[in-house]
């Protein structure tokens, strides 16, 4: 589960090709244009490398740290096949993780380092996740909606240029199809449950629509840097086309259970097609994602623990004559 | 710091630690590379890496990585160190000359000539009744 790349607006945009060869610049961008993968060993512009590098990393985090949220709800899911369920997802969860740090992986950095940086809050993650699941209803909000918004993501993702991503990214994606049933099921059984259901239901939605309206990132502001980066294809959509097919996608089967959305603004224009809304509050957004959110701390601590108790196991099978080689694909 | 998960807070986590590095060098170990048979016959095809410190740690990881919706009936593993590539730089060495289309199938065709020789000599073409059987058809 993951939201759009975040694009540091103060990089500057020049700076993206500077003082790469222009022939092999040349070749690259014809290759990529003509729908040909990127792979590991194949040159490729500095900072090409340092973008998806920072892009596959942030996913991995989001997955092993949006793995927290829902976790918590294991032991007092309600039932067996809840139970059994929930375990499911979150262990694919952790699997993403795998995947996408192993594609990051081959473009040069290590997996500690990378792991370091989440810990260190050099890196950053999705931010719907540094806030809590409340309730057993936030989870299935959580495992429907904002597991659709990064199908959307992702399936968008999957035709971009980096070999590696992309096959991470096609192997999770055929994983979150039963994610986003499980989270609908679970929606639908509260939505037509007892009133005291419908109610929980309905709060966790009031309480995550903010959260899911951040979910694609702030609207890009339409710089070079952007248009690079989309000619390499790294990013692929703007968030805010991202953005408009969830809405396009979801709002009516959240509204076919009779369920209501906290924005009045929100409809879809009859004569442009467009879904109008409320800008969510983009100062919250920016305020949590630099660590001031009800879950930063706690996300990043469980993390930092997990490590730690887990060092000297890790340390403990460790073979002296280890020497690390970056992985082929 | 407290959490609304029980268990979370009884861990205790102490309320401040940033900036503090866990994750020494090769603490994550080496990586083996995992191929994936989906049932007998089929070719072994490459699915990605995992992290271990032998080949029987790396199945594990493998099994519980790459085959959990998957249909599978064999794991390989292999040392990513223990594994020689060519460089995709020198992917023109496979290439073919079009000099050397004696060695395709599509470079040998010789129906004109034997229809030539049946005309020639009276020899009938099996093909052609088969082709008014099916017009009458």
């Amino acid at each position: 589960m993951y939201g759009n790349a975040q694009i540091d607006p103060k990089e500057k945009a020049k700076s993206l090709t500077d003082g790469e060869d222009p022939v092999l610049l040349a070749e690259f961008e014809a290759r990529v244009s003509a729908g040909e993968k990127v792979e590991p060993k194949d040159w490729m512009p500095a900072a090409y490398r340092k973008q998806l590098i920072r892009m596959i990393e942030q996913h991995a985090h989001s997955e092993i740290i949006g793995a927290l949220p829902e976790g918590t709800w294991i032991t007092r899911a309600p039932g067996f096949r809840r139970k059994l369920a929930l375990m499911a997802k979150v262990q694919d969860e952790v699997g993403h993780a795998q995947l996408l740090y192993s594609a990051a992986e081959t473009l040069g950095k290590t997996r500690e380092d990378m792991i370091n940086d989440l810990i260190n809050g050099k890196s950053k993650y999705s931010n719907v996740f540094n806030y809590p699941a409340m309730t057993w209803a936030d989870t299935a909000i959580i495992a429907w909606l904002i597991d659709a918004g990064a199908i959307i993501n992702q399936v968008t993702n999957s035709k971009g240029s980096y070999g590696p991503y992309c096959r991470a990214l096609e192997r999770i994606c055929s994983e979150e199809s039963f994610h986003l049933k499980y989270g609908h099921d679970n929606v639908v059984y509260l939505a037509t449950g007892t009133p005291q259901q419908r109610d929980m239901v309905q709060d966790a939605l009031n309480r995550w629509w903010t959260p899911i309206m951040h979910f694609h990132g702030p609207p890009d502001k339409i710089s070079q840097h952007t248009e690079v980066l989309m000619k390499w294809k790294v990013k692929m959509a703007s968030n805010d086309d991202m953005r408009h097919k969830f809405l396009e996608e979801y709002v009516p089967k959240i509204w076919d259970l009779g369920l209501t959305i906290p924005d009045p603004n929100l409809r879809k224009n009859p004569d442009t097609g467009v879904w109008e809304y409320t800008e969510p509050d983009w100062e919250e957004f920016k305020r949590v994602i630099n660590g001031d959110g009800p879950c930063n701390k706690e996300r990043l601590q469980v993390r930092r623990w997990a490590e730690e108790k887990g060092a000297w196991v890790r340390k403990a099978l460790l073979k002296a004559e280890t020497k690390y080689t970056v992985p082929l694909a | 710091m407290s959490s609304i998960d029980p268990r979370i807070d009884r861990l205790e986590l102490p309320a401040n630690e940033d900036g503090k590095e866990v994750m020494n060098k090769l603490e994550q170990w080496e990586t083996y590379e995992v191929f994936h048979q989906k049932k007998r016959g089929d070719q072994h095809i490459h699915v990605g890496i995992v992290h271990a410190v032998t080949p029987e740690m790396a199945i594990i990881l493998a099994k519980e990585q790459y085959t959990r919706r998957r249909q599978t009936s064999n794991l390989w593993v292999v040392r990513t160190a223990d594994v020689t590539a060519t460089a995709y730089d020198d992917a023109d060495m496979f290439e073919s000359t079009p000099e050397k289309t004696y060695r395709e199938a599509s470079d040998y065709y010789c129906m004109d000539r034997i229809r030539k020789y049946q005309l020639e000599h009276g020899i009938k073409d099996r093909k052609e009744d088969r082709r008014k059987v099916k017009e009458a058809e």
